[in-house]
């Protein structure tokens, strides 16, 4: 066939599949979507038809061998198309090709001229750029003569190309061929597979491009989801490390916390996880984060895996944080679903859509716990592996809360995840003297010094407050048992000072009676002294009386 | 086979229409076949309308033929449809209910 140097595709309008097949469908070529019954064939080509009609100017013909077009009209009137408007504006037309075999006879050469002649009418109508026929493999109950259809189905697709007519042909899947009746021979550009998987009881639609010729596709299978929004494919691809990186940091709500991290906060862009017990406050160390996110402007996604979001908010209230407001100004979008609602991809596929469409500064999963259950190890970590790379290439904070079942051993969780987390916040609940305490320790966090102790972690109506544990005596205690120590070193103190008071006092008064002692002696001294002075006066006198009395004696002895 | 009672009364003339594309062997040689059948089997009793659907296309669409050529049988009701190019008499006749 001719190969062009530039293939022209045209795009469907379908969320993801345009990406996945770089810009659609091939254009004026067949693309043959096939799968099982139930698996969203019929809603594929009618997206891709009404996409076309309403928003890229190409008229489109939809060429039903099954359903009435009343049917069609209603199917996809519950997506939000306005198809009798598409209708009356020349945009679209229903081509309904119906087939009783029972009152019809087959005599002879035929062929199905009368087909084409339709579809040349409606084409030249509408100026049709597309068709989908949904689905041809009807003509094979119909007609006996296989060998006829078969040439007429070949003229079919020659006719369709030479037309430049963008189609998309249905097939049913066969036991172990792509179709019943072996389209797959006669399309060969484009071959989209879709399929309906259950696995544990949850079933998965996916999607897979097998075969595209002349252009690079993407070639994983990839979960799609049909839900009130229409058929949107989710590609859910493997990223490389080219993560942005920012130096500035981001508050965490709680600000004992960011005061453990030098420099204060985390760095914006990181992935922490907050694991825990159960009853640890895990969801209001995710939810403060959440609020302080709003807080400052930004927005925020609260992916919940356990709670809905009025029970959330009502919780939140009680540590004086209103996440309701948050949701009502449109800055914070809480998501809630259960585990089991979809398998693991799909999980993963619905929050990469909601976060791409949503495009907050800040999500929270919580738990990721959850998902234990619905996958392999190694399939949750290969899930939330994805989760992380797509969040760090978009810059946005991650908060993972994890439960864990255990305290002891705790320095790895179920899933696996540590070494792919930025900071990882470790709650414990301990039970010390018949009291369970909270406590929070900065296990890691990369990049930032950060304090190395275990703090008490106290929620009240104000926020979350982490008070720092007594540390003394070559231990640190929490809880009433630090209260208890505390107090206890408060009265021993007391005692000690009194104690040192009596010392002082009992000394003080012994130096004042030694010092009266003293004064006693000193007085007695001072009476011997002057009685000594006053002997000495007295001899003195009496020995110069003496001397006198001599002198005078002598005088009267020479007379 | 003529002399066998016909279900239809002659108050009501079997109405046939072939639905052709062009002058194509098959529609040619569909339009010989049906001409030849009816002034065998019903001479005076039957109207044939042969219909040009690469003229006039939308009636294509209006009385829901796919296959070229088509012989529907209008009157009498029920609808009877035979596509081909009415190769081999008995059958046509089995299928139209003429000389049962």
């Amino acid at each position: 066939m001719d190969s062009e140097l530039a293939l022209r595709k045209s795009k469907t309008g379908i969320e993801g599949f345009d990406e996945l097949t770089l810009g659609g469908l091939p254009t004026g070529r067949p693309t043959l979507v096939c799968g099982s019954a139930g698996c969203g064939k019929t809603l594929f080509a009618s997206t891709f038809l009404l996409n076309g009609a309403r928003d890229y100017d190409e008229p489109g013909i939809f060429v039903t061998f099954e359903e009435r077009p009343v049917d069609i009209v209603d199917n996809v009137a519950s997506l939000g198309f306005a198809i009798e408007d598409l209708i009356a504006a020349n945009k679209l037309h229903i081509e309904h090709i119906a087939i009783a075999p029972a009152e019809l006879a087959e005599i002879g050469e035929y062929d199905l001229e009368g087909l084409f002649l339709r579809l040349e009418l409606a084409v030249a109508e509408i100026g049709a750029k597309r068709i989908v026929l949904d689905t041809i493999e009807t003509l094979f109950s119909s007609f006996q003569n296989p060998a006829i259809l078969r040439a007429e189905i070949r003229r079919l697709f020659d006719w369709l190309k030479e037309h430049d007519l963008t189609a998309v042909i249905t097939g049913e899947r066969g036991d172990g061929t792509l179709t019943r009746q072996g389209l797959e021979e006669y399309v060969s550009d484009c071959v989209i597979l879709l399929d309906h998987r259950v696995h544990n009881q949850i079933s998965t639609r996916r999607l897979r491009v097998v075969k595209y010729r002349g252009s690079a596709h993407g070639t994983n299978e990839y979960p799609f989801l049909i839900d009130q929004e229409g058929f949107s494919v989710l590609p859910v691809s493997a990223l490389g490390l080219n993560h942005k990186v920012f130096d500035s940091r981001i508050a965490s709500g709680i600000a004992d916390l960011d005061a453990m991290l030098a420099n204060g906060g985390f760095h914006r862009g990181s992935s922490i996880l907050v694991s825990g017990v159960a009853g640890s406050g895990k969801s209001s160390v995710a939810a403060c984060f959440a609020n302080a996110a709003c807080a400052r402007g930004e927005r925020a996604i609260y992916f919940s895996f356990e709670e809905s979001a009025a029970q959330t908010i009502r919780n939140m209230t009680s540590i004086g944080l209103d996440l309701g407001k948050w949701i009502d100004n449109g800055q914070l979008r809480y998501v809630a679903a259960r585990p089991t609602f979809y398998s693991l991809e799909m999980h993963l596929a619905v929050m990469l859509r909601e976060i791409t469409r949503f495009r907050p500064d800040l999500v929270v999963l919580d738990p990721i716990s959850a998902f234990i259950g619905l996958g392999e190890r190694l399939e949750i970590q290969a899930m939330l592996l994805r989760m992380v790379d797509f969040l760090k290439t978009h810059g946005i904070t991650a908060i993972f809360s994890h439960l864990m079942h255990s305290q002891d051993g705790a320095t790895e969780t179920d899933a696996g995840l540590s070494s792919l987390m930025d900071a990882w916040i470790l709650l414990l609940n301990r039970e010390v003297g018949g009291e369970f305490n909270r406590e929070l320790y900065l296990l890691k966090a990369r990049g930032m010094a950060h304090s190395n102790q275990v703090r008490e972690f106290v929620m009240g109506n104000d926020g979350i407050h982490l008070v720092a544990p007594y540390i003394g005596g070559g231990r640190a205690l929490t809880g009433s048992a630090r209260t208890a120590e505390e107090a206890r070193e408060r009265r021993a103190e007391a005692e000690r000072r009194i104690k040192a008071d009596r010392i002082t006092d009992a000394i003080e008064q012994r130096r004042r009676k030694v010092r009266a002692q003293i004064e006693a002696l000193e007085s007695d001294l001072a009476a011997d002294e002057a009685e000594l002075r006053r002997t000495a006066k007295l001899e003195s006198d009496y020995l110069a009386q003496a001397q006198a009395d001599q002198v005078a004696m002598e005088k009267s002895r020479r007379i | 086979m003529v002399e066998n009672v016909n279900p239809i009364t002659p108050a009501e003339p079997t109405k046939l229409v072939l639905y052709v594309a062009g002058q194509t062997p098959k529609s040619v040689s569909a339009i010989e076949n049906l001409e030849r059948i009816c002034a065998e089997h019903l001479p005076g009793r039957y109207r044939i309308e042969v219909v040009d659907l690469r003229k006039s296309p939308q009636l294509a669409r209006e009385h829901n033929i796919i296959a070229i050529p088509t012989l529907v049988r209008e009157l009498p009701t029920p609808i009877r449809k035979i596509i081909g190019d009415l190769s081999d008499s008995e059958k046509v006749l089995v299928h139209l209910k003429i000389g049962d």
